[in-house]
């Protein structure tokens, strides 16, 4: 064993030559040199009464520990009809899970615990995906064909998600370029989790079934901040049609990253669209950095068929090993076994991402696939160095290691420990290759972890429980009639009547476009004042509004109205909408007096004007015209806001 | 004969496909007026129109393109499907018992068809052992395939088939038979077996699966290790019916082939013992006997086959306003053996008399089972009962109607004297007539109630 060896400076090292950068100061090239590529798989829940293969109500969600009765299933890998196990079918067996749901009688019924066939597909989600797919620019199916796409992790009792394919090949358009899409499909919701610990998943079923679309694009994407523009497309795209849900867990995406030699990699459900940037820089680093360390690995290991970890247990033996969760394994009496890893000193702390090293990417698989629960092992290039250089010594010799060898420590449950150990060789093959395909779950600082192997297209078959729907010209056409103006127009309308771009994100997230356009069109309120009105002013007090208090937004255009039909000036909706959604059913009247305010008429404000400005010359203590200008604005604008326009005002002034 | 190349497709599907060359299998580019699409052309299945044409995505999705958009297509690759179950050799475990898997079809063991778009059985014990790798720790496996008919198939002719086969196994000396069986008509089989395979000296376990086993979430391999199980290791030498007890993938119960009845089209657990408590529970690890009686399990090989069967048998279920011409019709038809399905205790309306009457002056043989599945049949309660009775009809205890009417046809197929045809309906093969039904056979939960609802919060159902 070499002691001489520094992990610190290893890690150091080979992020470095991974050229790893934070990403504000990334550029382009940054991105170009490692070859960064990436695309989305977007979900979007739609807005429908009922769920999409059964009659349960859509949108009802409740608490983990609220729940009517409880069910447990086992999945096992079935083949697919090309004739193929899945990857994840496998690994999923292998970690021999038993799966509780939680289902509550209001939002399941004998569909969800797969108790019952499918009923006919939910028309309306079906006319909503369908919507979307031709405002996508997709080519529309002739025929929607239910398939059935595995997922053995349990999130579905059936063990398969129902879904079929709406259209293919379309296209969204960003600033600089046009992002190709591969397909669009409605599925049906999976379960949410509540806990997987050990060898049991707990999930509750009240969003299992709920229609969803998944636009899939191709990888485009050349940099983070065009992942985070595509999605950000795609999310105003669907909200657009004012059909789909909104709030927590109701948008949802993918994404795929991967570098040049690297491979894709899936990170999965990614809640909020300004994690991309982070994520997908992290990620496409962590594999760049993957293929550097298979170079060295490679180096080493000309043929790695042959390399082999060997193992000993520890059981009974006094080494020293006073590390916490360790001792208390051993006091425990669960298995404790050595590894070791031929010629990989330095692989361990290799880089893979900002405070994770080679040996993390083992460490997730163990939890994972061998069921060992977090912390699950120690090794020798360990930052913290729990277990003393003395007791390596004795391990190594045991496991006669030599200078370049690193060794690793698991512990846990007995049964898991043949699992375990084939996890812990199959990684480290693995490195020899370069990146694993995987899918990963993502964190809000940009890292990622293992979360199950990638499913191929293997894991697709037809569900034999439902006939094809036909989609005929003429529904089609009829549907076109629905889809509102595309996102691409709106941003160009917006950005014709200088709308600020600030406020296009919070407009098109909300689809308040549409509210926006109305007002202007109808009632000719100024669109740049409306646009800062909705953009800055409603986000700002919506954002502060209490849950109990449930303001309408469409009354904004009411308010509208209510201003121009009594001549009162638009700028008084500015004070107004702090009254109308602390008390959303006030009247208009009642808010005018609760603001205090009073009618004045053109002539007495201005008449104000000369008197100020004999009053503002004793006082002024600063040349230049604009500290009177400002003074004068100041004593006059309450009384002047609603009656006269204030620029009016201030041009009068001056 | 030479391969179908356009499998499933028929009328102008067909011709699209044949005007552009492009076969079942083949990768094609097609044009249409919705844009274009590229992907592996599939089968089709038999029932869908001639409109469209199937085809997988590289995405694996299945999408289906409407003919009448076509402006062109072409084939560009070619690449045949080989949809197979891994087949390992099952391997022999000295000390485990023999166990002899007959294989009548069903979902039991099935894979995807994809001329019919649905799920055809497939049976080998490689495949099997392929598929549920756990059989091998609980026994030494033999299979055979009888036939390879859906469960609603099943009919006179496999009763008989399957009752010789299992004869011949038990003179051979397995140690127990599973019989793998789709779920529809699971229970008039073990009805059958149960009559005609007499004083067994092993078990013979019925399974089939609710959920079809190309499905991750199939109830299939725990059916099939609880059957193997029950079939192998249990000392219960009776036709049982072996099925999930609860929805979960907790346990098992073993039902006694006269007494189960099929209850839910497709729940998990749609198996119940009716007029009874089921005859065990059984785990992976356990059996446990709800029964303190059975028949046990013996080393001699001296098994009963009586492979009789009349297919003159039918059976009658009486609605309100019910009119005599269709007794008499089924009279005039000649059956010779009428299983009456009747209202409460077991009536039928007084306008149905002349038909009865003229039926048991032919010499056709009526017995009276319920509609209500559960409870008696008592027709000295009221006076239409002494009538019936008095007319010819023979009221059958608790008998299941699915019960009556196996047994009556087997009974018929050995006799046609009275006395003896009634003699041995109401002489019990096993349970099939119970001398009483405890308190606790009969408690149908009802959802809702707060005591009920809080045992489901607790209970696995």
């Amino acid at each position: 064993m070499d002691f001489s060896f520094d992990p610190k400076a290893n890690y150091e090292a080979t992020k470095q030559s991974a050229g790893y950068v934070n990403r504000r100061e990334a550029t382009q090239e940054s991105y170009d040199r490692i070859g960064f590529m990436s695309g989305l798989e977007v979900h979007q829940q739609l807005l429908t009464k009922e769920k999409l293969f059964c009659h349960c109500p859509a949108g009802l969600y409740n608490k983990h520990s609220d729940f009517d009765a409880e069910i447990i299933r086992h999945m096992r890998p079935t083949l697919s009809e090309l004739g193929e196990y899945d990857g994840t079918a496998l690994m999923e067996f292998k970690t021999r899970k038993e799966i509780i749901y939680r289902i509550k009688n209001e939002t399941a019924c004998t569909y969800e615990v797969d108790d019952t066939p499918p009923f006919p597909i939910d028309r309306e989600a079906l006319g909503i995906a369908i919507e979307i797919s031709l405002l996508s620019k997709l080519n529309i199916v002739g025929e929607v064909h239910i398939t059935r796409k595995q997922y053995l992790d349990g999130s579905i009792p059936t063990g398969f998600q129902r879904t079929a394919i709406i259209g293919v090949e379309g296209e969204i358009p960003l600033k600089n370029k046009t992002i190709r899409l591969i397909q669009l499909s409605i599925e049906e919701d999976s379960c949410r989790e509540i806990s997987d610990i050990g060898h049991v998943r707990i999930y509750k079923t009240d969003r299992l079934g709920m229609p969803l679309i998944e636009t899939v694009t191709y990888p485009d994407c050349v940099n983070p901040d065009e992942v985070m523009e595509a999605c950000n497309y795609i999310r105003f795209l669907n909200r657009s049609t004012g059909k789909v849900r909104s709030g927590i867990g109701a948008g949802r995406q993918d994404v795929n990253v991967s570098c040049k030699g690297g491979t894709r990699v899936e990170i999965k459900g990614v809640a909020h669209t300004r994690w991309i940037p982070e994520l997908t820089h992290v990620e496409a680093f962590r594999q760049w950095s993957l293929l550097l360390l298979r170079d060295e690995l490679k180096k080493r290991f000309p043929s790695h068929k042959e390399w082999r970890i060997s193992h000993n247990s520890l059981a009974g033996m006094d080494l020293g090993l006073t590390y916490g969760p360790l001792a208390k394994a051993i006091g425990e009496n669960q298995a404790v076994m050595a590894v070791k890893l031929p010629g990989f000193k330095g692989a361990l702390s290799h880089f893979t991402q900002p405070g994770n090293m080679f040996a993390n990417e083992i460490s997730d698989r163990l939890k994972v696939i061998a069921c060992l629960e977090k912390p699950n092992m120690v090794h020798t290039e360990s930052f913290d160095q729990e277990v003393s250089a003395e007791s390596w010594q004795m391990i190594g010799k045991l496991l006669s290691a030599k200078k370049d060898d690193a060794l690793i420590i698991i512990w846990g449950p007995q049964t898991d420990m043949k699992t375990a150990l084939e996890v812990i060789e199959e990684r480290c093959l693995m490195a020899f290759e370069g990146v694993p395909n995987e899918t990963r779950k993502s964190f809000p600082d940009g890292t990622t972890i293992f979360e199950r192997v990638l499913p191929g297209a293997d894991r697709m078959y037809p569900d034999t429980d439902s006939a094809p729907i036909p989609l005929e010209d003429e529904y089609i056409n009829s549907l076109k009639k629905n889809i509102p103006t595309e996102v691409v127009e709106r941003y160009q309308q917006l950005k014709k009547w200088q709308v600020p771009e600030d406020t296009y994100t919070y407009i098109f997230s909300k689809n308040y476009f549409p509210l926006v356009e109305r007002i202007v069109n109808e009632l000719h309120i100024d669109p740049r004042f409306l646009g800062c009105f909705v953009g800055h002013r409603l986000k700002n007090l919506m954002g502060k509004q209490k849950k109990s208090q449930q303001f309408r937004v469409e009354k904004i255009y009411d308010l509208f109205a209510y201003l121009v039909k009594n001549q009162l000036d638009p700028s008084l909706a500015w004070p107004m909408l702090t009254e109308l959604i602390a008390h959303p059913r006030m009247d208009f009247d009642s808010v005018l007096a609760s603001i205090k305010f009073k009618r004045f008429s053109k002539e007495e404000i201005l008449g104000k004007i000369p008197y100020l400005e004999e009053k503002f010359a004793p006082i002024r203590r600063k040349e230049g015209e604009h500290h009177k200008t400002n003074w004068m604005m100041g004593q006059l604008r309450m009384m002047a806001t609603g009656n006269i326009a204030l620029n009016y005002l201030a041009n009068q002034i001056k | 004969m030479s391969e179908d190349i356009f499998q499933g497709y028929k009328g102008d599907a067909l011709e699209t496909l044949k005007k552009y060359n492009t076969r079942v299998w083949g990768q094609a580019e097609v044009d249409t007026t919705r844009g274009r699409f590229f992907g592996t052309i599939l089968p089709r299945s038999e029932n869908d129109d001639d409109k469209h044409i199937v085809m997988k995505i590289p995405t694996g999705y299945n999408v289906g393109i409407d003919i009448r958009t076509i402006t062109g297509m072409k084939e560009t690759g070619y690449k045949k499907a080989n949809y197979k179950i891994p087949e390992k050799q099952f391997p022999t475990t000295p000390g485990l018992p023999h166990v002899k898997l007959f294989g009548t079809g069903g979902t039991i063991a099935s894979r995807l068809d994809y001329r019919t778009g649905a799920v055809i059985p497939a049976f080998s014990p490689g495949e099997l052992y392929g598929a549920v790798p756990e059989l091998a720790d609980i026994c030494n496996l033999d299979t055979e395939k009888l036939f390879a008919v859906f469960s609603e198939n099943m009919g006179p002719k496999q009763y008989i088939g399957l009752a010789k086969a299992i004869g011949k196994e038990i003179e051979q000396g397995i140690d127990g038979i599973v019989v793998g069986h789709g779920t529809d008509t699971l229970h008039h089989t073990g009805a059958a077996l149960t009559f005609m395979c007499q004083n067994l000296p092993v078990p013979v376990v019925l399974v089939g699966s609710q959920r079809s086993s190309d499905r991750p979430s199939s109830d299939a391999a725990l059916n099939l290790m609880h059957a193997m199980k029950a079939a192998g290791q249990s000392d219960i030498a009776e036709v049982m019916v072996c099925m999930f007890g609860p929805t979960s993938d907790e346990y098992g119960l073993l039902h006694k082939g006269t007494r189960v009845r099929k209850m839910h089209s497709s729940y998990r657990s749609t198996f119940r013992t009716i007029g009874d408590t089921p005859l065990a529970m059984i785990n992976r690890n356990t059996i446990s006997p709800i029964h303190k009686t059975y028949n046990k399990r013996r080393n001699d090989r001296k098994v009963n086959i009586l492979p009789y069967y009349s297919d003159e048998v039918t059976m009658l279920y009486y609605y309100p306003g019910m009119k005599p011409d269709t007794l008499d019709a089924l009279t005039d038809a000649g059956y010779r053996g009428v299983i009456i399905v009747g209202t409460g205790l077991g009536h039928v309306n007084k306008e149905l008399y002349p038909a009865i009457e003229r039926a048991h002056a032919k010499g056709v043989h009526m017995f009276m089972t319920l509609q209500t599945i559960w409870g008696y049949v008592h027709m000295f309660v009221y006076d239409t009962g002494r009538d019936m009775m008095a007319k010819g009809i023979i009221p059958t205890g608790n008998m299941l109607p699915e019960v009556a009417f196996i047994k009556l046809s087997w009974v018929l197929g050995q006799t046609d004297d009275p006395a003896e045809v009634k003699r041995l309906m109401l002489t019990p093969v096993n349970d099939e007539i119970t001398p009483r039904e405890p308190y606790n056979g009969y408690l149908v939960y009802q959802g809702g109630v707060p005591e009920v609802e809080d045992f489901i919060r607790k209970v696995h159902k």
